[in-house]
């Protein structure tokens, strides 16, 4: 079949689409989008970790059909033309990436704690980012680097 | 693999009259699984993602009916109040990416007995509502799930939505697991504390073939509190009540030996999780809560 939505603010449309794969097959294998990471397929880790019209979803859960017509936003959308997002600035500073293979999940959940949250506690933290797993940095320096993309975007 | 995408309920339940075949998807959070994973490539997928009637809630006589489609995530930001056990159960599924996709319709149809939307919905004697063209049938949630993963709904039928009373007292939900997010129940207990009939409804969840209302612990503590005027008064329960409502919650439980958990450990964590859960819900009421 053939999938039509909006990407990133932009029009996409995918040819040869199997009704039975995901959207983030359709992101990373179809529409060159590679930032949103394909890891557990069983939205555990949140890696896959995307926007659909505004709400925060594993991409990996979505089949690709339930996407016609909706507004995706990956975290290849979120940098704007001035650079990085106060989000990334801040997992790069605090040095809350390591092997950077959850990066763009946390970036984008994230994003999304602090649009709804702008000044979480410690245990709002904890418990907007429960469903994505780092499996090499152990936490704090993500803890921080929320908490410092907090500050950042608090006095922005 | 054949895609199907309605945009009302009766073109759903048109769909699936054509198709019995075909398998529903709403949230994804089962079903993708087997997909990815090709335990299962089902012939014809139903979308319902975009029917509106399922993603609606009402109040209707004392009852709230909640459409099928309706997240955890919005149970919890908009059904706090009228349904507080499912709130708090709600509350405990997946991670917040799950919550914003899952619905109680799928825990429907899945029908696992670790599904943490189900024990709430048997605490308040909920009926679920079943729809296909030829008309639509209510049935009580301990008649609609029979066992593992299997429930009385016909090829042609759809969960359309789930109807239970709104809380009138305390309700509490409480579940075992490795971490506090993301994990699926060794076992959990629901409870609803209905003061205007002064009675009381327990269902145990994870640990037995379905979830399983705890019947004789209820007569139990509902003749508790009638003798001792205990409603009225809204004076202590003891330990030793407490603590033995928790030994015959756990009589009921028929759990197994599975990876999440041994039979052994349920039966003890259940009647612990049923001894707690009820002196948090006479606390509230003791309060002067709902």
């Amino acid at each position: 079949m053939r999938l039509s939505c909006i990407v990133n603010g932009e029009e996409r449309e995918a040819e040869n689409v199997w009704e039975g794969e995901s959207l983030l097959y359709v992101l990373r294998e179809r529409l060159g989008l590679p930032g949103s990471k394909n890891a557990c397929l069983q939205g555990e880790c949140g890696s896959c970790s995307v926007y659909m019209d505004g709400v925060l979803v594993t991409s990996c859960l979505v089949l690709a059909g339930q996407a016609e017509g909706r507004e995706i936003l990956t975290v290849e959308g979120l940098a704007g033309e001035d650079g990085l997002h106060p989000v990334q600035e801040a997992f790069l500073e605090a040095g809350g990436v390591q092997c950077g293979f959850c990066t763009p999940g946390f970036v984008v959940a994230t994003h999304d704690l602090l649009q709804r949250n702008p000044r979480p506690s410690d245990a709002e933290i904890r418990e907007a980012l429960a469903g994505n797993l780092c499996r090499c940095t152990g936490y704090a320096k993500i803890l921080d680097a929320v908490r410092l993309a907090s500050r950042k975007m608090g006095s922005a | 693999m054949e895609f199907l995408q309605p945009s009302s309920l009766w073109e759903a339940l048109e769909a699936k009259a054509a198709h019995p075949e075909a398998v529903p998807i709403s949230g994804g959070t089962d079903l993708m699984v087997e997909i990815n994973f090709d335990r299962g490539r089902p012939k014809t997928v139903l979308d319902l993602s975009r029917v509106p009637e399922l993603g609606e809630w009402a109040p209707e006589n004392g009852h709230v009916r909640v459409g099928a489609g309706v997240t955890y995530n919005r149970i919890v930001a908009e059904l706090g109040a009228d349904l507080p056990g499912l709130a708090m159960a709600s509350r405990t599924v997946g991670s917040p990416q799950i919550r914003n996709r899952g619905t109680v319709g799928g825990n429907l149809g899945t029908s696992s007995p670790a599904g943490d939307g189900l024990p709430p919905l048997y605490a308040s004697d909920a009926e679920v509502e079943l729809s296909s063209t030829d008309g639509t049938r209510r049935v009580p949630v301990s008649e609609f799930v029979t066992g593992p993963k299997r429930n009385v709904l016909r090829p042609d039928e759809l969960i359309s939505a789930f109807r239970m009373s709104r809380a009138t007292g305390p309700q509490q939900y409480a579940k075992v697991g490795t971490r506090n997010a993301m994990v699926i129940a060794v076992c959990s207990f629901g409870l609803a504390l209905h003061p205007e009939w002064g009675s009381i409804g327990a269902c145990i969840g994870s640990a037995g073939p379905t979830p399983i209302r705890a019947t004789e612990a209820e007569r139990f503590i509902e003749g508790v509190l009638a003798e001792g005027g205990l409603w009225e008064t809204r004076e202590p329960l003891n330990d030793a009540v407490l603590g033995r409502f928790g030994e015959i919650v756990a009589t009921a439980a028929r759990p197994i030996d599975d990876v999440r958990g041994t039979a052994a450990y349920r039966t003890y964590a259940v009647g612990v999780l049923a001894r707690r859960s009820l002196g948090w819900a006479w606390d509230e009421y003791r309060r002067g809560g709902p």
